[in-house]
C-alpha cells in the first residue's frame, strides 16, 4: 500500500505557520507523506506542484483572511482536471463565510482548537481516490 | 524559619498523600519547571537580595526600571489598532484614545506586510486584517487630528520603515522638531519575523540587517526619544516557543544587534538606551511574572558585564507586552475576556512599561468595535479598580516567584550559551536551530491539550453544546477599499514625476552603496510620494526577494 500524499500549503499575503507545520508533524506521525511548500504560494503555484507531485490531499491554512482565494484556487483545480484530490482548510475562517467554501469544493474546514486525530481520520476516511 | 521545621513539615504532607492524592502527578510550569508543594524561606537561602534584585531603578532593576513605576504613571495603555482604511483607522483611533488608550499601536494591512501597493493586488485582501497604507498620503488621513508629539506612536512596521518615514515627514510638514517624537518602531527586529511568522520578510536576511543598521543610527542621532528596535519575543512564543525559550531567544537576539551596531560604528551607550523590547504574555501566570523579572535582570548583566555599558540606562529592559492570542478559543468567545484579563495582570506584576489587550473575539476575525472597548476597559478597571498598581513589583520577595524567576534565568543563560556556541542568534536562525526548538515546543503543546493533559476550559473540558451567539463581526467597505486603490493610483498620476523619479533612483544608489544612510533615502523617496510598494520593489531589486527557511 502507498502512504498517502498530502500537500500542504499557504496563499496570499500571510505567513504565519504554526498551525500548518503542527499539522504537517501529525500527518507525518500518521504516515503520510507531507510536502510543505510555504508561505506565499499563487493559485497557479499550487495547482503546479499537485500536479508534479500527485497528491491525494491539499490542505491549505489561512490565518488572515486569505482564505478569501479559495474560491479561485477551486476553480482552477477544476479547469486542471485535478478533480480526485482531497480539499481541506485549516485556520480562521468566520463562521459565516464557511459556506461558501463548502460551496466551492472544500470538504472540511478545520478552526483553531482541532485535534489532530480528528484531521488524520477525516483524511483517511474521505479521500477521493484509492490509495 | 528552622530547616527542621519545614522538613517536618513536608514528611507530614507526603504522608498525607496516601489518604489524598495530588491533583497531578507533577507540576510544572509552562516550560517545564517542576513545582514543588511549597516554597519557604529555605528555598531562598543563599538569596542576597541586594546583589539579585535591588530596588527599583536600581541595577540589576529586577524589581523595575523606574523609581515609581506605576504609582507615579500607568502603563501605556498601547492596544493594537488596524482595520480596513486610514479613514476607518482614524475614527477607531480617536475613539479609543477619549476612552483610555494612551499610546498609538497602529497595524497595516497584510499587503504592507508583504511590500504590495493597494492597486497592484486582488483587493478581495485588503483591509482585512490591518489599514492599507501605500503613501505618506495615507499616513496623513490615518493621523489626521492626532497630535504627533503628544502621545507615543508605535508604528508595527518593518524594513524599510515607511510608516515611520512618513511620520517623520508628517513632523516636519507642521513644524514638529523630529526629536520630540515619541515611540517604538515596533516590528523592526526581522529576526523574529524570520523565525517565527515570515510575514513581512521582505529582502534576504543581510538587506533587512543593512536598513535596520541605518534605521537605528539615524534615529540615534536625530530622534532622542524614539526606539528604532523593538527586539520580539512575543512572535516567538506565540509561534510556540514556551516562555524560558522565548526569553533566551530574545535576549540572544539583542545580543546581536547590539553586537552589530557596535560594529558599525556606534558607541553602545549612544545607542543602547533606546533599545525596548516586545514580549508575549501566556497564561501561566507566575511563570510570565517571573519571565519578565529574570529579563530586567539578565539584560542589565548583558549590558554591564558583556558590553561594558557605563550609562545606567543602557541597562533598562523596558518592554511592551501583549496578551496571547493563540491561547483564545472561538468556543465560548466571551470567556476570552478573563483570560485576556488575567495575562494583562501579568504584565502589570511583571512590570510591563506598555501593553496591548487582545479583544475577545479575535480568534474570529478583527476586533469589532465592541470587544476592543472591552479590551480597553480591561486595562482601565485593573489599573484603577484594583489597587494592584499601588505598590511596587507585589511579587517581590514571594518565595515561590523569587525561585522561579532565578529558575527561569538559570534555564535562560543555558540557551543563551547554546546559541553563542553557535555563533549568534544571526546564525542559529539562519541554520534553523531556534525554528527546530520552536516547533518541538508547539507539537508538544498541541499533543498535552489533544491528550487533555493540558486543560483549555471550553475546548477540552467544560465543553457546552449551547455556543453563545457570535459577537458582531466587522465587515469590510468596499466602497473605502475602491477610494484607497483610486488614491494611490491618482496619487502616482498627479505627483510630480521627476521628483519621484529621481529620489528613486537615489534609494537604488542609496542601497548599493555601504557608506550612504539607506533610511535617509527611503524619507526622501516618501516626501516624494514615492509609494511603499515602489520603495520595496526598489530595494528587492538589490538586495533579493526574502524567502522563509522550511525546516
Amino acid at each position: 500500500m502507498q502512504n498517502i500524499r498530502v500537500l500542504l500549503t499557504k496563499i496570499g499575503f500571510d505567513g504565519h505557520d504554526r498551525g500548518v507545520k503542527i499539522v504537517a508533524s501529525a500527518l507525518r506521525d500518521a504516515g503520510m507523506e507531507v510536502i510543505y511548500t510555504g508561505p506565499w504560494q499563487t493559485a497557479e503555484e499550487v495547482t503546479e506542484i499537485a500536479l508534479q507531485e500527485d497528491v491525494d490531499v491539499i490542505g491549505i491554512s489561512t490565518l488572515g483572511y486569505d482564505h478569501v482565494l479559495i474560491p479561485g484556487l477551486m476553480k482552477l483545480c477544476k479547469e486542471k482536471n485535478i478533480t480526485d484530490t482531497l480539499m481541506i482548510v485549516g485556520g480562521i475562517i468566520p463562521p459565516d463565510e464557511v459556506p461558501a467554501l463548502k460551496a466551492a469544493g472544500v470538504a472540511e474546514i478545520f478552526p483553531p482548537g482541532t485535534r489532530m486525530d480528528s484531521i488524520v481520520e477525516f483524511v483517511r476516511k474521505n479521500l477521493k481516490r484509492e490509495v | 524559619m528552622r530547616k527542621g521545621k519545614i522538613d517536618k513539615w513536608m514528611e507530614g504532607y507526603r504522608e498525607s498523600l496516601e489518604k489524598r492524592p495530588e491533583r497531578k502527578k507533577v507540576f510544572t510550569t509552562r516550560s517545564g519547571i517542576p513545582i514543588k508543594p511549597i516554597y519557604t524561606s529555605e528555598d531562598l537561602n543563599d538569596f542576597d537580595d541586594e546583589k539579585k534584585l535591588g530596588l527599583p531603578s536600581e541595577y540589576p532593576y529586577t524589581r523595575g526600571i523606574y523609581p515609581s513605576m506605576y504609582r507615579g504613571r500607568i502603563w501605556t495603555k498601547r492596544l493594537l489598532v488596524g482595520l480596513q482604511s486610514p479613514e476607518t483607522f482614524n475614527i477607531r483611533q480617536k475613539d479609543m484614545l477619549r476612552t483610555g488608550q494612551n499610546g498609538i499601536n497602529f497595524v497595516p494591512c497584510n499587503s504592507y506586510f508583504r511590500g504590495y501597493d493597494s492597486d497592484t493586488v486582488d483587493k478581495v485582501l485588503l483591509g482585512r486584517c490591518g489599514t492599507t497604507v501605500d503613501s505618506l498620503k495615507d499616513m496623513e488621513i490615518a493621523f489626521d487630528g492626532i497630535p504627533l508629539d503628544k502621545v507615543s506612536l508605535a508604528m508595527n512596521d518593518f524594513g524599510p520603515y515607511m510608516m515611520v518615514a512618513s511620520l517623520i515627514a508628517m513632523a516636519e510638514e507642521g513644524g514638529i522638531p523630529i526629536s520630540r517624537l515619541q515611540g517604538t518602531t515596533n516590528q523592526s527586529d526581522f529576526i523574529s519575523h524570520y523565525i517565527s511568522c515570515n510575514q513581512p520578510i521582505r529582502f534576504e536576511l543581510d538587506g533587512h540587517l543593512r536598513i535596520l543598521t541605518d534605521h537605528v543610527k539615524y534615529c540615534t542621532e536625530h530622534m532622542p526619544k524614539w526606539h528604532p528596535i523593538s527586539v520580539v519575543g512575543q512572535h516567538m512564543q506565540q509561534a510556540g516557543a514556551n516562555p524560558v525559550q522565548a526569553l533566551a531567544f530574545t535576549l540572544s537576539t539583542g545580543i546581536f544587534y547590539v553586537d552589530t551596531f557596535i560594529k558599525a560604528g556606534l558607541d553602545v551607550d549612544d545607542f543602547a538606551p533606546r533599545f525596548s523590547f516586545f514580549f508575549d504574555i501566556s497564561g501561566d501566570l507566575f511563570e510570565e511574572v517571573a519571565k519578565f523579572r529574570a529579563a530586567r535582570r539578565m539584560w542589565a548583566s548583558i549590558m554591564r558585564n558583556r558590553f561594558g555599558a557605563k550609562n545606567p540606562q543602557s541597562c533598562l529592559l523596558k518592554f511592551h507586552a501583549q496578551t496571547s492570542g493563540t491561547e483564545l478559543t472561538q468556543q465560548q468567545p466571551l470567556n476570552n475576556i478573563v483570560r485576556s484579563s488575567l495575562h494583562t495582570l501579568s504584565a502589570i506584576l511583571g512590570g510591563a512599561q506598555s501593553i496591548h489587550t487582545d479583544a475577545f473575539d479575535e480568534p474570529l476575525w478583527i476586533p469589532s468595535e465592541k470587544s476592543q472597548r472591552v479590551a480597553i476597559m480591561t486595562q482601565n478597571i485593573i489599573a484603577e479598580e484594583t489597587g494592584v498598581a499601588d505598590v511596587i513589583d507585589p511579587m517581590g520577595g514571594s518565595y515561590f516567584v523569587e525561585s522561579l524567576t532565578n529558575e527561569v534565568e538559570k534555564r535562560a543563560w543555558d540557551y543563551i550559551n547554546t546559541i553563542d556556541k553557535k555563533g549568534g542568534m544571526f546564525e542559529a536562525a539562519k541554520e534553523g536551530f531556534v525554528q527546530r526548538e520552536i516547533a518541538d515546543s508547539s507539537f508538544g503543546y498541541q499533543k498535552e491539550v489533544d491528550g487533555g493533559n493540558r486543560t483549555v476550559v471550553g475546548l477540552n473540558k467544560y465543553t457546552v453544546e449551547d455556543q453563545e451567539e457570535a459577537p458582531e463581526q466587522l465587515k469590510v467597505d468596499k466602497e473605502l477599499i475602491e477610494r484607497q486603490i483610486n488614491r494611490t493610483k491618482s496619487l502616482r498620476e498627479k505627483r510630480n514625476q521627476k521628483k519621484a523619479d529621481n529620489a528613486m533612483k537615489d534609494l537604488r544608489n542609496a542601497a548599493l552603496d555601504p557608506g550612504r544612510n539607506l533610511f535617509e533615502a527611503v524619507i526622501d523617496a516618501v516626501k516624494a510620494d514615492v509609494t511603499h510598494g515602489e520603495i520595496v520593489r526598489k530595494l528587492r531589486d538589490v538586495y533579493g526577494f526574502g524567502r522563509p527557511l522550511l525546516t
